[in-house]
């Protein structure tokens, strides 16, 4: 098999495919989660600071989305027809709620009217907790594994995957996502919504701690598969020992009031709760919870090694671009947010 | 065919029908925000800088739709389309992962600051900014043709694997990119994309002229706008004849459909106008008798092999659906080409602006290059069945297994509501922002002193 710097390409392309879901959750975690947060604002003059806050940048971050799967599409085609077939109507919703989102972000300035701002303002709450929700479930059930026969053909049915593990995977992300998006929001605010967000977080940064042990003991207790890596490796127990001292360190940076190292270190549990899935995970991307002959290996869906050589070409070349760009936007709208005439 | 297969093709042809309203406006609009916001670069004069900020906010409005109907694309081969998805995962793949890295992740970042970063950067920046966005769109369209165009003429691939289990292999990169219609067909949609935003820029400003508001705006940017296209609409009779060779070459069941032409070995006619009745095998209409011979062959009496040469489960079945869209396509390529040389000629005349019965030509003609694209894609797709990789896997075989046909019947539903209240909000907001027009400083305060130097 071909192999890049010892590391042959279907497991390149796992890690990069990781490395850009997790882009996505840190990057468009904080805009949902601001989302998610909007109706808790109440002044008008809030309201839209807190949407111009994201205003520039969200976009840019839903692009990991569109790259994510991209690559997925390229490198494992199988698994991306099966993932999206098999969730086919979270999939759809998933959609929908993007559609919302996006929209209401764009229409809702474009109109004075009371009645007008305030139904924008709720679809754009609702969507941006929907697509959080969403995210969770389908990844909860990821995790547990989907009822795939040997020949990889779903077995299942669409209520499977409304089970109590999957339901608290998808609210921990919710609060996850909350948590990070609040403190986003404070690095860019000041006054009255300042003061109101710095409860928000403590608040979500708190329950997002109980989810976190929640999530932590059912998985050892339920998917015992996803801990059996840490038998075979006791030494990356560090892993999971470093995910709980970095959620320690948010509770602690919050208490002293220095939000943007808890915002750095929610965007590093992101990733810390990503990566402990993906090794819970290898060499496997789809585990099947019927039939192990049904998981779904990188090397069995992975496209040809001329494709993913080239592709990974591209990649060298094209994501250096794109953390240029993404820092360069970020650089231009660095500080606090100030309302002008094309604003939102 | 069963349920599965139609509601998804139905499901499909809905949602990239609407996706691709916005797409040419984008990428048109973005090529003219480049001049305009050059001109003013180049001349200082305040007017250029106005009417670039005017079209910022309706280029944020169009290309906002254009990204949150465009994600559904994407995801929608995986969820409906998995086994074409696995088969040709390979090859479009990574067209598609190119352009999301290549091309989307500079639109969407620079955006940002072609629209919130006016006072932020220097206006060179901005500039630059605005050229990143408009070709960022451009090549963004460069991969996703691509991958079109692969589907219509395979090459540069080998087939491994039986069955269902069968997929496509890139064996050689560039000769998948630049297959035999890549050109042909990106050239043709790119020229397709600046009629629809030189028709929507020339449109509004027609409006105020009729209006008499905002004149001095408008005249520049009808002028601008005019050229652009002038230029594309005769750029694309000449792309639209090279299609017509690459179709001839390689899909000849196709070209057979969009001239109704049956008859295993005769030569074809070439209709201006025209009706085909599939069961009879007859087309009727105004012809130029071996009018397509004569294209082809520069021969009115050489034979062109007719849609009795191939099987029947290897032509398209709605024949006359592909003549019409065909024709009228063409027929709208002709009008445009007329339209715009005619107000070159009255530009040049200096009677164009006075001409009113063609500034309210043109506030509709908006409409003529949107159904033309629309009407080519009908085209190109619709003949290209029953294949949706062309002579290798058919659209019947190329369905996700999973996939119930309540659910797709479901997801229809609701992307059409979502749609249509969409599309409704859309107009009502472009149409606000156009009465708005452009904020001009100069109404407030030096009335008409700032006008002679763009007047001429
Ligand atoms: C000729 C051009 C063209 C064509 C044929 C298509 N698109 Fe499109 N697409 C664009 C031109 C474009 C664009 C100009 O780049 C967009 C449109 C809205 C926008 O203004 O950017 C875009 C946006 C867009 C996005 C959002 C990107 C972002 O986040 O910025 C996605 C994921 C797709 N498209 C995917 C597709 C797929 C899967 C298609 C085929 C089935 C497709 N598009 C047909
Ligand atoms: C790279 C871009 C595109 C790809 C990969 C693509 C692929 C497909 C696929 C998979 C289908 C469904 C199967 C079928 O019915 O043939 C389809 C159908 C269709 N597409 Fe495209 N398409 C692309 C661009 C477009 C665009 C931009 C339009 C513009 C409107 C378009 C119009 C249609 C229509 C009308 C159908 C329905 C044809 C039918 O079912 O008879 N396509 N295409
Ligand atoms: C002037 C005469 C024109 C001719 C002779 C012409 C010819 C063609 C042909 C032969 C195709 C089919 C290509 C294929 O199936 O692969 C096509 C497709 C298409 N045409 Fe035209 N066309 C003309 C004008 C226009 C105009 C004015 C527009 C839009 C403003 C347009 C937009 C399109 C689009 C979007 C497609 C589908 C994409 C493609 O297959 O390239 N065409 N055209």
């Amino acid at each position: 098999m071909d192999t890049v710097l010892g590391i042959d390409l279907p497991t390149w392309w796992f890690l990069l495919i990781g490395a850009l879901i997790s882009g996505y959750g840190i990057l468009d975690g904080f805009d949902l989660g601001a989302g998610a947060l909007h109706l808790f604002f109440q002044k008008e003059q809030s309201r839209r600071i807190a949407l111009n806050a994201i205003g520039p940048v969200w976009d840019g971050n839903e692009v990991w989305l569109v790259i994510g799967a991209g690559s997925l599409f390229a490198a494992f085609p199988l698994v991306y027809g099966t993932i999206l077939s098999v969730f086919y109507l979270p999939f759809i919703f998933f959609l929908v709620a993007i559609i919302f989102r996006a929209i209401s972000i764009e229409f809702r300035s474009k109109e004075e009217m009371n009645w007008w701002r305030k139904l924008w303002d709720i679809s754009y709450s609702v969507s941006s907790i929907a697509i959080s929700l969403l995210l969770g479930l389908i990844l909860g059930n990821l995790i547990q594994g989907i009822p795939l026969n040997a020949k990889h053909e779903f077995v299942g049915r669409l209520s499977d995957f409304f089970n109590p593990y999957a339901g608290l995977i998808a609210v921990t992300v919710l609060s996850l996502f909350m948590m990070h998006g609040a403190m986003y929001l404070i690095m860019k605010t000041e006054d009255r919504i300042y003061a109101k967000l710095t409860i928000i977080a403590n608040n979500t940064s708190k329950f997002f701690i109980l989810c976190f042990i929640a999530t932590s003991l059912a998985t050892l207790i339920y998917v015992p598969h996803m801990t059996a890596i840490f038998k075979a490796y006791p030494e990356l127990f560090a892993l999971p020992l470093a995910a709980v001292l970095i959620v320690l360190n948010i509770r602690r940076s919050i208490e002293k009031r220095q939000y943007r190292r808890g915002f750095m270190s929610s965007a590093i549990t992101t990733a810390l709760l990503l990566i402990l899935f993906a090794m819970g995970l290898y060499p496997n991307l789809v585990l099947s919870n019927v039939d192990p002959r049904g998981h779904i290996s990188i090397y069995e869906a992975a496209s040809s090694d001329g494709s993913l050589r080239t592709m990974l070409l591209f990649a060298f070349i094209g994501m250096p671009l794109v953390a240029t760009y993404t820092l360069f936007m970020f650089w231009t709208f660095r500080g606090k947010v100030k309302l002008e005439e094309h604003s939102y | 065919m069963d349920d599965v297969t139609l509601l998804s093709r139905i499901q499909f042809a809905f949602t990239i029908a609407f996706h691709y309203i916005y797409p040419p406006l984008s990428i048109g609009l973005g090529v003219c925000l480049v001049v305009m916001e050059g001109l003013y670069l180049k001349t200082k004069n305040k007017v250029y800088e106005e009417l670039t900020r005017f079209w910022v906010k309706i280029f944020a409005l169009i290309f906002g739709i254009g990204v949150a109907t465009g994600i559904v694309m994407e995801f929608e081969f995986g969820t409906n389309w998995a086994t074409y998805s696995r088969y040709v995962g390979d090859i479009f793949g990574s067209a598609l992962a190119a352009e999301g890295i290549f091309a989307f992740a500079m639109e969407s970042a620079f955006l940002g600051i072609l629209v919130f970063g006016w006072n932020k950067v220097s206006p060179r920046v901005h500039f630059l900014a605005t050229v990143l966005v408009a070709l960022g769109s451009i090549f963004s369209a460069l991969w996703i043709v691509v991958a079109n165009s692969w589907q219509q003429t395979p090459a540069g691939y080998r087939i491994e694997g039986e069955g269902m289990q069968a997929r496509a292999i890139v064996t050689d990169f560039w000769k998948m990119v630049f297959n035999p219609s890549s050109v042909e067909r990106y050239s043709h949609v790119l020229i397709g994309a600046l009629l629809a935003g030189s028709f929507l820029v020339l449109s509004v400003s027609a409006w105020y002229i009729l209006k008499g508001k905002y004149v001095v705006h408008a005249q520049a940017a009808f002028r601008i706008a005019l050229w652009v296209a002038a230029v594309s609409s005769l750029g694309q009779l000449f792309t639209g004849h090279k299609s017509a060779e690459v179709v001839t070459k390689y899909q000849p069941a196709k070209l057979a459909t969009m001239e109704g032409h049956f008859e295993k070995s005769a030569p074809a006619d070439m209709y201006l106008l025209g009706w085909v009745n599939a069961r009879e095998q007859k087309t009727s209409g105004l012809k130029i008798p071996g009018g397509l011979s004569f294209l082809v062959h520069q021969d009115f009496k050489k034979p062109i092999p007719g849609l009795n040469s191939f099987k029947p489960e290897n032509r398209p079945t709605a024949i006359n659906f592909v003549f019409q869209t065909y024709h009228l396509m063409v027929a709208i390529g002709m009008t445009l080409i007329g339209l715009t040389m005619f107000s070159l000629f009255l530009l040049y005349k200096k009677k164009l602006f006075q001409t009113r019965w063609l500034m309210v030509v043109f506030v509709w003609a908006v409409l003529l290059p949107q159904i033309a694209n629309q009407v080519g894609w009908y085209t190109a797709e619709v003949g290209r069945q029953p294949w949706v990789v062309y002579g290798l896997l058919r659209t019947s075989n190329a369905l996700s297994q999973a996939v119930k046909a309540e659910h797709v019947l479901a997801s229809l539903i609701l992307f059409t509501l979502v749609y249509v209240m969409l599309f409704a909000l859309f107009v009502y907001l472009l149409n606000k922002k156009i009465q708005h027009g452009p904020d001009v400083e100069s109404d407030k305060h030096e009335p008409s002193s700032r006008m002679n130097p763009v007047l001429n």
